[in-house]
Parts: structure tokens; C-alpha cells; sequence
């Protein structure tokens, strides 16, 4: 069974904070929950499945099913960190195609920044019983930031990358966030400024950093027929694919993502390629990441990933994939560390036109959003959706 | 120059599972475990061979040769460190750190030998060095 055209993307909403000192956790789930079913023209009680990952407070989805006062028949909780969002948006799809609920309402929130969470450049070790790979990698001190930097170091040695050409994808997003009224940093930024802002972890500099902020958003995946009676434009879910990257027992390759499986079976499942994307919605935890991710999905061949985001490839307008428009976690928002979600967001809004005139894709009737959570350098879930304008 | 400095490392939680690899690593030994049934080494140490899924699993002790797989000097801590992964000699890559060495020398591929660092409190940890 496929999932294509057995779903729809009806409402979306991004809170709009971006430090979250005076809200809580689950009263930024509720109002993100909220925003989404008033763009999507639907109510708390339409709502018969909900989605959540482990930003959410509590064990699985029973605290925020409590708090928002849903009645659900049901539940996913996949936590694959800042994917699992993306991920949600397929297994919505399949609980809707099963027949398992119709109207399926997925949340985000986090409050790094209120908390004054050390987000990258601190190991943390999760507590609890330890994961079997803790005591071989947490004494040595990896962070968010140092294990994305080998990914980057190895492929600068492999296919000759260079710091100027990861520098493009911040300058591409910072081309983008200008128009951002939300964006965190909405300053447009050079490639020098870019290597020119203090290396964090080599080869990584600041500026190859997401921002981390407060914030949240939610999505409402329904059912064709109930789409059908909605008064906003219907975004088709065409494809879907998830996939768990590991060190493979001590066979670690660096150089590629899980994107590289999840790419080929969803646009498989669409039946489309890279090609047709009018628009893509990339994570972009760090510039790497970005790079990394276009070639794995087949936006260009392996290891030409820097020639390919260079000289602005990726500006809306002038480039020839334009990613990111609302300036993406690279320069807008990261709720919660976790960046799969606002992927979804962009995407839905340029394929409905309601992107940032300045930045909207002309007539942008297909779509990618792609999300990696964990670790890329580590462990890493992967998670690809197409979705189309009907 | 950036030469790496001491720096305090917290205790390896030891399990039954991985008991003799830390007791090994308390001799200055680094220990793989190798599948008696596909005849390959795995890293982090498993019981169940994560490649055959066979339970015929051995420890061997590692020569202590490798190279740098790849690697990152963290600028932005307290004291910085050089985090990697080695290629084992004996085929897995691990997640180590590159010690006693000048951090702006180092270099994919390059080739790195075993020594152990303390921890506070716990087994010492293999940790690599430029050979």
C-alpha cells in the first residue's frame, strides 16, 4: 500500500516567539495545536489522532492529550529528534490510509533559550540507564557541534569541499530570513563573515550554526474527504520514508546521510525526481547538514554538493533550488532543537503561495521537505515527504 | 601551535556485557570483539554480532595501530580537545580522542597509535595518539 494521495496537509502554524521566558511547554504545544486547526478551518474535536516526540512533557502523548483535552482513537510518539516531525507527516498518512483516524494533529514546542540549555557545545549524557553505546562515546566529550564537524572535515578530505563553499548555504538563508519578520537573525551575511566568525568545532565556524530558539509549531494531516470540505489549498502528500543511519557496527561512513535511502523511496513513491522539486525545505542544523542532505536526495552527485550550493544556488530567485525561504534554523528557527517540523511549514506555504512575496516560488506545485535527527556523525534518523498542490 | 592539554574525564559506565573490555583497558589493553561466525570485528562491543547476528563473539586484543578516520578539534570548551574516529588496524572505526599532539597538525588518514588517559573515578579510556 502507498500513502500517496491517501492524505492532505490542511493546517500549519509557527509560534511566533522565538524566547519563550513567560510561556510553558505545554501551553506551547496548545497554542501551536491551536494556530494550526484555525489555518486549517477545523476544531479541537475534529482532532482523532495526535502526533508528538519527546519535546513533549510527559511519557509519550498522554500528558498533552490530557492538558489539551483531545479525545483520540490515536497515537504515535516516534522520536527520531529533529526528523521525527517529518516522519509524523508519513505515519499520519498511513494511520489515515488504515483508517485509524482522520484528522491527526502533530506538535512541537521547546524552550532551550528560557532554559539557558548549553545546546551544542556541551556532551550530554541522557541519564537513565545508559544507551549501550554511552560509555564508548560520552567519556570522549561528543557534542551536537564537534560530531556534524567530522562529517565536514571528512568530506573537505574526500572531495575537496571548502569552508566557502559550506559559507554559501548560510549566506543563501540569510538572503531568505531578511524577509522574516520572526527570523532570529534577519541580517544578511557574506561568505567572509561567514569563515571569518570564530571556528566553534574545526571546520565548523559560528556562523555555519542554526540559531537556537523557543518556539514551536504543529501540523494538521487529514484525510481526503475531509480536505475536500476545507477552504485552504490542498497540499497532497505524495510520498513518504524513514530511515535509522548508524555506525553499522563500527563501518562508519561520514560522508552520506540516511537521506540517501529515504530520498530514493519517497520520490519513488511520488514518482517524480529531484528535478521536478520546484522548492526544498532542507534541515539545516549546521551547513553540512544541508550539503550533505541535496546530495543524498539527488540534487547533484555525490561529493559535488559544494559547487553546487556556491554562488548562490540556493537564493530563491536566482538559484536554480531555491531552500529554506523563511530563512530556515540557519537563520530563523530551531524551536526546540529540533528543526524537522518548521521544514514541513515552508514547504506547505510556498506550495499554497503564502510564502514571503519576496521569496514565493513561482507556480511551486511540488515540493521536498527533508529532516535528520540525533546525531548526523553518530546515529541518525532520516525522514523525506514530497508533497504536491492539487 | 595548539597543543592539547589534560583535561578531566567522566567514568565509563561498565556493564556485565562490557565488564572485560574495562578491565582489559585497567591493563592498558585495548580489546575488539570479533564474530567467530563471519569473521568480523565490531565496535562498540556486543555479545550478538550486530553484522550475522550470531552469538559466537570473541574478545581479541587490538594492535593499538590506526588512523584518523576523521576528526575535530572542539575550540569552544573549557579546555579543547581533539574528538575522532580512528580506523582500527584490526577494521572497525571507534570514537576516540587524538591526545598529547599539536591539534593544528592533525590530519585525515594520518596515522595514530594506543594510549590510555584516566577517568575520574572509572577505567582509564583508549585514546590515540600520532605515531
Amino acid at each position: 500500500m502507498s500513502i500517496k494521495g491517501k492524505a492532505y496537509i490542511a493546517g500549519i502554524y509557527e509560534h511566533p516567539t522565538r524566547l519563550a521566558k513567560d510561556l510553558s511547554l505545554a501551553q506551547i504545544h496548545a497554542e501551536v495545536a491551536k494556530g494550526a486547526l484555525e489555518d486549517a478551518g477545523l476544531t479541537k474535536d475534529d482532532v482523532d489522532g495526535y502526533f508528538c516526540a519527546g519535546d513533549a512533557p510527559g511519557l509519550g502523548p498522554m500528558s498533552m492529550v490530557e492538558y489539551m483535552g483531545l479525545k483520540v482513537r490515536h497515537v504515535d510518539s516516534t522520536d527520531t529528534g529533529g526528523s521525527s516531525y517529518v516522519l509524523h507527516v508519513g505515519h499520519a498518512a498511513e494511520a489515515i490510509a488504515a483508517g485509524k483516524c482522520k484528522v491527526a494533529l502533530i506538535t512541537l514546542a521547546g524552550r532551550p533559550r528560557a532554559e539557558g540549555m548549553a545546546t551544542g557545545t556541551v556532551p550530554r549524557s541522557r541519564g537513565g540507564t545508559p544507551t549501550p553505546d554511552e560509555p564508548f562515546e560520552f567519556p570522549y566529550g561528543p557534542t551536537v557541534v564537534n560530531m556534524y564537524a567530522m562529517c565536514a572535515m571528512r568530506h573537505m578530505h574526500e572531495f575537496g569541499t571548502t569552508a566557502e563553499q559550506l559559507a554559501w548555504i548560510k549566506v543563501a538563508a540569510s538572503h531568505h530570513a531578511q524577509y522574516n519578520p520572526h527570523a532570529l537573525l534577519k541580517d544578511v551575511v557574506t561568505v567572509e563573515e561567514v569563515v571569518n566568525s570564530p571556528i566553534i568545532s574545526d571546520p565548523l565556524h559560528r556562523l555555519d550554526c542554526c540559531v537556537i530558539t523557543d518556539g514551536g509549531g504543529a501540523i494538521v494531516v487529514v484525510a481526503p474527504e475531509i480536505a475536500a470540505k476545507l477552504k485552504r489549498p490542498k497540499i497532497k502528500l505524495l510520498g513518504a520514508s524513514e530511515f535509522i543511519k548508524t555506525q553499522m557496527g563500527g563501518k562508519v561512513d561520514l560522508t552520506y546521510s540516511g537521506a540517501r535511502f529515504t530520498g530514493k523511496a519517497a520520490f519513488e513513491e511520488a514518482g517524480v525526481k529531484p528535478a521536478d522539486i520546484k522548492y526544498a525545505s532542507i534541515y539545516d542544523s549546521f551547513t553540512i547538514t544541508v550539503l550533505m542532505q541535496l546530495e543524498d536526495l539527488g540534487f547533484c552527485e555525490k561529493g559535488k554538493g559544494g559547487a553546487f550550493v556556491a554562488d548562490g544556488n540556493l537564493i530563491a530567485g536566482t538559484g536554480k533550488l531555491p531552500f529554506n525561504t523563511d530563512g530556515g534554523g540557519l537563520c530563523s528557527n530551531h524551536p526546540g532543537n529540533r528543526g524537522g517540523l518548521t521544514k514541513v511549514l515552508e514547504a506547505v506555504r510556498q506550495l499554497r503561495g503564502e510564502a514571503h512575496p519576496k521569496v514565493q516560488v513561482k507556480n511551486c506545485d511540488l515540493a521536498v521537505a527533508h529532516g535528520t535527527g540525533g546525531s548526523l556523525g553518530l546515529r541518525h534518523g532520516s525522514a523525506t515527504v514530497i508533497l504536491g498542490r492539487e | 601551535m595548539a597543543e592539547s592539554k589534560e583535561r578531566k574525564l567522566p567514568a565509563p559506565s561498565v556493564s556485565a556485557e562490557t565488564q572485560a573490555y574495562w578491565d582489559a583497558a585497567a591493563k592498558g589493553k585495548l580489546l575488539v570483539k570479533k564474530c567467530t561466525a563471519c569473521n568480523q570485528a565490531h565496535h562498540y562491543p556486543r555479545t550478538i554480532c550486530p553484522f550475522c547476528f550470531s552469538d559466537k563473539t570473541e574478545w581479541v586484543e587490538a594492535s593499538g595501530k590506526g588512523t584518523i578516520y576523521s576528526y575535530s578539534v572542539m575550540r569552544r570548551a573549557p579546555v579543547p580537545y581533539a574528538m575522532a574516529y580512528v580506523t582500527l588496524a584490526e577494521g572497525p572505526r571507534m570514537v576516540t580522542n587524538i591526545v598529547d599532539c599539536d591539534f593544528d597538525k592533525l590530519k585525515c588518514e594520518q596515522p595514530v597509535k594506543l594510549v590510555f588517559k584516566p577517568t575520574d573515578g572509572g577505567p582509564p579510556l583508549p585514546m590515540f595518539t600520532p605515531a
